[in-house]
């Protein structure tokens, strides 16, 4: 590649990347020069200011046609904004709790916090754009390092060490597993580009191997479901969930959930669409079975085993698990509501989530505790806090005039609307979901019944403008989902997703 | 201001919502004369409701519309679009109950005096409950009527718990999650009738459903399917009505819940069970419903009988009366079952009648509570004595209940069986039996209370003038219905005429 092919790429398609990427080297080369006594706070500022640019950078990008360059390595299409902006709203929100997070621990790596976020931030927006195997791995793997580093970050408390531990193991035998998945689909293609995988997918030779595509897919599909944590690789979520700092935990559950769900969507998408099954149907129909008991297994194992928890970080692990089965549904049936579906559910997930847990890192930074009674009689000592949790609570359970039942309103059609309709798994789905009303309720009862003359509670007016966004953002989104409903159709196009505009010529061939 | 009239009404609510935020929380008397206010004005404005309304009218009045929410998919045939409307509108029989629920709503909100504690919250649940319930009534399409179903179960879950007596929070979560299970199934149906007809408006499905088999064909609408949707409707609004035997989360609300709540429950919100059963399920599928007249006139059967047994052998004159809701919800259901005239006015009748009866009496019962700090019949004795107009009063409910002429009760049970003996005389036959034992379990509970050797009250008074309002329009409410029945009958006829046509008669 010379200098002119290099100068030749439309480089502004990738401004929010630069962006994010030069606040992040410029944030770890001020931490460097910075006297280690100096407070870290201001930098919080700086690092939200990069995540704001390229917000604002994406906004500006909503008009552009498709753009694909570096040989469709990465590519600016409808799907990488609509998503790139659930990643950087929500890694914005994170960021606010992480600025108020006040440990001795984490005193001394504050700096260290904020660029990892940003640069988790920046594998998660690659995985976005990414239209080729390799830098969708790439991709993956920064936001997994930078996510490992994250949970340890409270280095002497032992919880957060065994947190960052079983993340990284577990998280290295998924990323093994996808890798080994990855590897049959390259070699059965011959191909890295998505694209162009997908073309040779539909090469007549591959009939007689759809048994090995099938194997393709299913391990891939293991692997890829670590990230989003489904079954089966969901273990490690309560775990780490409970040892890694509030802020972690809620980035892990929300950016780097969504990000998952990126990978899946173009990786699984876009590549398998026409792939051939064993027998004559298309694979993506002959697997359905396989996707839909791991979503049920997924919301069945989730809600279940959140019944018996008293550690509050641990029942929120357990119900993103559960939330994580939701999402999956559309992916059974595979309609065209698939993209608007999940990326309606992520937006809500993303306000209803983070909202909970900036109340429970106000709660446990308090009373140094993380059992459930944390949230004894709120509603009498601080009730500014108790119904804007009890909103985030009804949302994740799905009850009306919130933006989850929205979400989960439109799942639903999905899993009801083609035929055949996915009864049974609408019915798991809706008995999880009753079951999912016990826990959520149980903090509510626990918030409203219970009288406890404990202390008010106060909150950090940075914490109290998320609070209060997330809040309005769950029952406006509820009342009125047309607003996102709206924007989503208005700059996304379902056909730009599958359209390859990089030429087949413009790259070499060499098979 | 017309067009918005009944918008105002269900969201009219809402202003006492407002006004009680700007009130000292521990202002104990503002809050409670606010509260009582604050649903004078839904109820004023259900009274303009009714005198827009045109009496005898056909369909639906007072409509509004408006484009809320749209789906667009992409399929094989183009862009597809699945909108939701907000769209709302009054027939005979909404426009009778939202006139019970404004009614009852005053009537709970005074009863509400005896609330001890933390009453701003109270009344701040208590409008929204009351907003939820006009807006069940009022919901013209499938997703505004679920909204506003779950939206009476979340204020309610907290009424109960929080202001319930001992064993409240078992009552609260066993009423969360029975009517869970009610809503989990009512909205999966509401999704897959969408995804198969494109609408969600009542008026358009059950034209959709009254179409020629061959046409729903090609929508892939089966006669299966059709039933499976009918059957999944009656068990979800059985959970809410309740038919037996999934009525035990309703015995305990009505033991556990504070007195004006049970109003509200028994009263109204047990009512939507029975409105949903007659909107969705004989006015969508009238054919299937038919073939299922046998069941359901025989569930009716069972609930009264069973209900009446248990009645008579309780203690608690609350379970008592719990028991007797249950019964009473049984000749609903006789009556849908008969499926012609006399049978379906009878069964919105009982709605009507037991809605007023079962309000005045647990009304009655809180009242005693106040007095005594208790609800067993072996707590009281001779209260006649000392408090003439109370006992006049229960008394006089109780006869209404056992369906004495001339009162509103008798009206609906002589209509629903009169139909149910012309379509299955040995059904109603056997039902007639549940009759008898209503008389005998109610002055059982009446007599033991009113008459006998008098024990000590530790706050012997009579109705204080405050609490003679609701007993006193209720029970003028219930003499009139019996007495005058004309009136709630030509309101309800065109509605009943045109779900009947649909029944064919």
């Amino acid at each position: 590649m010379d200098l002119d092919t290099l100068l030749s790429f439309k480089w502004s398609a990738m401004a929010p990347e630069f962006i994010i990427l030069g606040v992040a080297t410029l944030l770890s080369v001020i931490d460097l020069f910075m006297k280690k006594e100096a407070s870290r706070k201001p930098l919080a500022w700086l690092a939200g200011a990069g995540v704001l640019g390229a917000l604002a950078a994406i906004f500006m990008q909503l008009d552009t046609e498709v753009t694909s360059i570096l040989y469709d390595t990465y590519r600016l299409d409808s799907f990488s904004k609509a998503f790139k902006i659930l990643l950087l709203l929500g890694t914005l929100l994170v960021l606010v709790l992480a600025s108020n997070y006040k440990k001795e621990d984490i005193e001394e790596n504050r700096g260290e916090f904020y660029y990892l976020l940003l640069s988790a931030l920046l594998g998660a927006m690659m995985m976005a754009s990414s239209a080729d195997l390799i830098t969708l791995f790439v991709g993956l793997e920064l936001l997994s390092l930078s996510s490992y580093i994250m949970a340890g970050l409270e280095r002497r408390n032992k919880r957060s060490n065994e947190s960052a531990f079983k993340y990284v193991v577990s998280g290295g035998i998924a990323t093994a597993i996808t890798l080994f998945g990855m590897s049959y689909v390259f070699g059965l293609t011959g191909e890295t580009n998505l694209f162009l995988i997908a073309q040779n997918m539909q090469n007549p030779e591959l009939l007689k191997h759809g048994f090995l595509l099938m194997f393709a897919f299913l391990i891939t599909f293991a692997g890829l479901t670590f990230k989003i944590a489904a079954a089966p690789l969901h273990m490690w979520a309560p775990d780490v969930y409970e040892g890694a700092p509030v802020p972690v935990t809620a980035f892990l559950s929300v950016v780097s959930k969504t990000a998952g769900f990126v990978i899946l969507l173009r990786f699984i998408i876009i590549t398998f669409i026409a792939a051939p099954g064993i027998d004559s149907e298309s694979l993506l129909l002959e697997v359905q079975p396989y996707v839909m008991i791991l979503a049920a297994a997924t919301m069945i194992i989730g809600n279940v085993t959140a019944l018996r928890q008293r550690n509050i970080k641990r029942m929120f692990a357990y119900s993103s698990i559960a939330q994580a089965g939701y999402i999956l549904v559309p992916f059974v049936s595979n309609s065209s509501l698939l993209f608007e579906l999940i990326w309606f559910y992520l937006l809500a997930y993303l306000f209803m989530n983070i909202g909970a847990f900036t109340i429970i890192q106000v709660l446990t930074a308090q009373e140094k505790s993380n059992d459930i009674s944390i949230f004894r009689g709120l509603f009498k000592r601080s009730p500014w806090l108790a119904v804007p949790m009890t909103f985030f609570l009804l949302s994740l359970a799905g009850i009306p005039i919130t933006a989850g039942f929205v979400g989960k309103f439109g799942i639903f059609m999905g899993a009801l609307g083609l035929e055949p309709a996915h009864y049974w798994l609408a019915a798991v789905m809706m008995a999880t979901t009753l079951v999912s009303y016990v826990y959520y309720f149980n903090v509510i009862a626990v918030m409203f019944f219970r009288d406890d003359e404990g202390a008010k509670v106060s909150v950090p007016s940075g914490m109290a403008a998320v609070l209060a966004f997330c809040a309005v953002s769950t029952v406006v989104l509820g009342v009125m989902p047309d607003l996102a409903l709206d924007f989503f159709y208005g700059n996304f196009d379902i056909n730009e997703f599958f359209m390859n505009i990089e030429a087949v010529d413009t790259h070499t061939h060499d098979h | 201001m017309n067009a918005w009239l009944l918008s105002i009404l269900i969201f009219s609510p809402l202003l006492g919502v407002l006004v009680l935020m700007f009130v000292p929380s521990t202002d104990e008397k503002s809050i409670k004369w606010l509260g009582v206010l604050g649903t004078f004005f839904p109820l004023g404005i259900a009274l303009v409701v009714l005198s827009a309304f045109k009496m005898g009218g056909e369909g639906l009045q007072l409509t509004e519309k408006f484009s809320w929410i749209s789906y667009e998919v992409f399929q094989s045939k183009g862009q597809v679009s699945y909108p939701i409307f907000y769209e709302i509108g009054v027939n005979g029989l909404s426009m009778v109950l939202i006139l019970l629920t404004a009614v009852v709503s005053v009537l709970a909100a005074i009863a509400s005096f005896s609330i001890k504690q933390n009453w701003k919250s109270y009344f701040i649940l208590f409008f929204l409950l009351e907003m939820g319930m006009l807006g069940v009534f009022a919901a013209q399409n499938l997703f505004l009527f679920f909204i506003f179903f779950e939206v009476t179960l979340i204020p309610m879950f907290f009424l109960i718990g929080r202001w319930g007596y001992l064993e409240r929070e078992k009552a609260a979560y066993s009423f969360l999650i029975y009517n869970g299970v009610g809503s989990a199934i009512l909205l999966i149906v509401f999704v897959a009738l969408f995804m198969k007809t494109g609408t969600m408006n009542f008026e358009q499905l059950a034209y959709t459903f009254s179409l020629p088999q061959a046409e729903l064909n090609q929508l892939f609408i089966t006669k299966g399917f059709k039933m499976g949707m009918l059957i999944a409707l009656l068990v979800a609004f059985a959970v809410k009505l309740p038919v037996f035997p999934l009525h035990s989360w309703m015995v305990r609300v009505h033991v556990q819940a504070p007195p004006a709540i049970v109003m509200i429950h028994s009263g109204i919100l047990l009512k939507i069970g029975a409105y949903g059963v007659i909107v969705f399920g004989a006015g969508m599928f009238p054919d299937q419903f038919k073939s299922l007249a046998f069941v359901i006139g025989l569930l009716g059967v069972i609930n009264l009988l069973y209900g009446a047994f248990l009645a008579l052998t309780q203690t608690d004159v609350k379970r008592v009366l719990a028991y007797s809701s249950v019964s009473h919800m049984g000749i609903v259901l006789i009556g849908l079952a008969a499926g012609n005239e006399s049978g379906m006015t009878g069964a919105v009748f009982q709605v009507v009648s037991h809605g007023l009866i079962s309000a005045l009496l647990f009304f009655l019962v809180g009242a005693l509570y106040e007095r005594s700090g208790s609800s067993e019949l072996s707590a009281f004795g001779g209260v006649a004595k000392r408090m003439p107009i109370l006992a006049g009063v229960f008394l006089a409910g109780g006869l209404a209940s056992l369906g004495l002429p001339g009162m509103s009760g008798f009206i609906s049970e002589f209509m629903a069986f009169l139909g149910l003996f012309e379509k299955m005389p040995v059904l109603a036959a056997v039902g007639t039996l549940g009759l008898i034992l209503t008389a005998v379990y109610v002055l059982r509970a009446v007599l033991a209370i009113t008459f006998g050797a008098e024990k000590e009250l530790h706050e012997p008074r009579d109705l204080t003038s405050s609490e003679r309002v609701p007993a006193f329009v209720l029970l003028a409410a219930i003499l009139f219905i019996g007495i005058y029945p004309a009136w709630l009958s030509d309101m309800l006829r065109p509605t009943l005429d045109a779900i009947l046509l649909g029944l064919g008669g």
